[in-house]
């Protein structure tokens, strides 16, 4: 059976030039790079040109602004917390939007229960927020704006210099989430101006569990970890050296690898245009201001679930925002906020491309889903004349 | 996260369709989640005949609306008034937490269908 993976925005395959780069750090190069002896030593140059390397892949002024995390999740709590903690008796309001990650959701919540303010921004149509709401939200105790790059399920680009022309004004940090934009579209750390900013390797075709936060030099931030002076005491315990060098090399080969993002491009629209002849279906997330990679739409009469096993049968790796992939019974928070009705928002598919798809790939793709979404669509009770095109099942009604 | 059983029944739906000139019809849904279920019912001297489904919903969704027809068939409407949900998910071997309360409206279905059947032969 033929296997086509698309879904890239959940995680990237091993680029094997880069497991090369990190094979001799699980063998001969074993030191640990706090030690003095030759055997740190040797490893401590690589750790240091691992954090050139992505330095150089964000253009951040100073390779000391790297600090190393184990992946984006943690990048966003130590920013967040960090900031918080080290700004708390400045102010205690934190500015984010409704759409951002859970990595971001949840850890604002955690500071809400201490009594930080929230403020979780509204998105239109599109998941895009909106500048005067921001401007509207930010007042004397504004310590942090935290908005993600790209949206991880939609695609949708902010405009966070945007953000950050409003931000400086007040003096206010801001910190974005770029794990999903990072190696698709240009990430320039002084070109958007952030204070804070979050990578992740295995959605660049790099190792899992490790990430980076971008800290602008002279920003204030608390080590929320204790135990040790690595990472500038910011984030202590032993390095992870072998995921530290596949980082470094996995943002140094999408930094320079950007000109092939035209082509994934040209297939995510051609994948767009085909799933959109079927009827009843349409695009989440903006029509322009979106990720290279990603795909979503919504397709009426089925669920998301029932459509990713199906799609899964066929040797399709796709996602779903629908509540029954993501073991809570609410769907997509994402979606919802983008004002989609329960009904829209339980059938919607994601799907993102990576640079190894073809036009093969998305050949195949066009031909298996309308057969399998008029399969599912011909079991539905909700298909055809019972119930009124675009409007809520009874069940749902009944709320 | 689904037995063999749940995908058979899953890509090999049992009894997908309507009956036109059914004796009950049962339509339930859970609603947070939005599953939907429609169960159809031919009853001949307090015998099911037959039962044919439609489901809008997850895969556990489709395959405990699947299996309840396999179950259902051949028993008196006594007897299947009986069955549970708890016994539908037993059948297809189990199903993952989440799913218990979400997707396996099944007998809850069934009940309904059986609900209409007796008030429309009162």
């Amino acid at each position: 059976m033929k296997k086509v993976y698309l879904d890239h925005a959940a995680t990237t395959p091993l680029n094997p030039k880069i497991l090369e780069t990190m094979l001799p750090f699980y063998k001969d190069l074993f030191g640990n790079p706090s030690s003095v002896h030759s055997f740190g030593r040797e490893v401590k140059k690589h750790v240091d040109k691992a954090r050139n390397q992505v330095a150089e892949a964000i253009n951040a002024d100073y390779d000391e602004e790297v600090i190393f995390t184990s992946g984006g999740t943690e990048a966003d709590n130590l920013a967040i917390l960090g900031v918080a903690a080290a700004l708390k008796d400045k102010g205690k309001h934190i500015i984010t939007s409704s759409v951002e990650h859970h990595a971001t959701l949840d850890t604002c919540d955690a500071l809400a229960k201490e009594g930080y303010k929230v403020t979780r921004l509204s998105v239109d149509e599109y998941g895009v927020i909106d500048l005067d709401e921001l401007k509207s939200a930010i007042s004397e105790d504004t310590i942090l704006i935290t908005i993600m790059h790209a949206n991880n399920e939609v695609g949708t680009i902010q405009p966070i210099k945007e953000v950050v022309d409003i931000a400086k004004k007040h003096n206010v940090y801001v910190h974005t989430d770029a794990v999903q934009s990072f190696g698709q579209i240009p990430v320039d750390v002084n070109q958007l101006g952030v204070d804070l900013l979050t990578i992740s390797a295995h959605k660049i075709y790099g190792p899992k569990g490790i990430g980076a936060l971008y800290v602008r030099k002279g920003t204030k931030l608390k080590n929320t970890a204790h135990g040790g002076g690595q990472e500038s005491k910011i984030r202590p315990g032993t390095e992870n050296v072998a995921g530290i060098v596949g980082l470094g090399e996995a943002a140094r080969l999408a930094s320079t690898s950007l000109d092939e993002i035209k082509d994934m491009e040209r297939k995510r629209d051609r994948l767009i245009e085909g799933l959109l002849k079927m009827e009843d279906v349409k695009l989440n997330g903006h029509p322009s201001k979106r990720l290279p990679s990603n795909v979503n739409v919504s397709i009426e009469f089925i669920e998301g679930e029932a459509l990713i096993l199906s799609l899964d049968m066929e040797g399709i790796a796709a996602s779903s925002g629908s509540a029954c992939t993501s073991g809570s019974l609410d769907p997509s928070h994402v979606l919802m906020h983008m004002g989609l009705s329960h009904q829209t928002a339980h059938g919607s598919l994601r799907l993102t491309l990576g640079k190894g798809n073809t036009d093969e790939d998305i050949d195949y793709v066009l031909d298996r889903v309308p057969k399998i979404v008029e399969r599912l669509r011909s079991m539905s009770p909700l298909y055809g004349n019972q119930i009124k095109r675009g409007s809520e099942c009874p069940c749902t009604q009944k709320k | 996260m689904y037995t063999e059983k749940v995908m058979d029944h899953f890509q090999n739906p049992r009894n997908v369709g309507e009956i036109k000139d059914a004796d009950g019809v049962g339509e339930v849904g859970n609603v947070k989640c939005g599953d939907i279920m429609r169960i159809y019912l031919k009853v001949t001297d307090n015998v099911i005949k037959d039962v044919k489904f439609r489901t809008f919903g997850c895969g556990a969704a489709i395959a405990t609306s699947s299996v309840i027809t396999e179950m259902a068939v051949g028993k008196t409407i006594e007897e299947a008034l009986e069955l549970t949900n708890k016994q539908v998910a037993d059948e297809l071997g189990g199903l993952p937490p989440v799913k218990m309360h979400c997707s396996n409206l099944a007998a809850d279905a069934l009940k309904t269908a059986i609900e209409d059947y007796k008030e429309n032969n009162k």
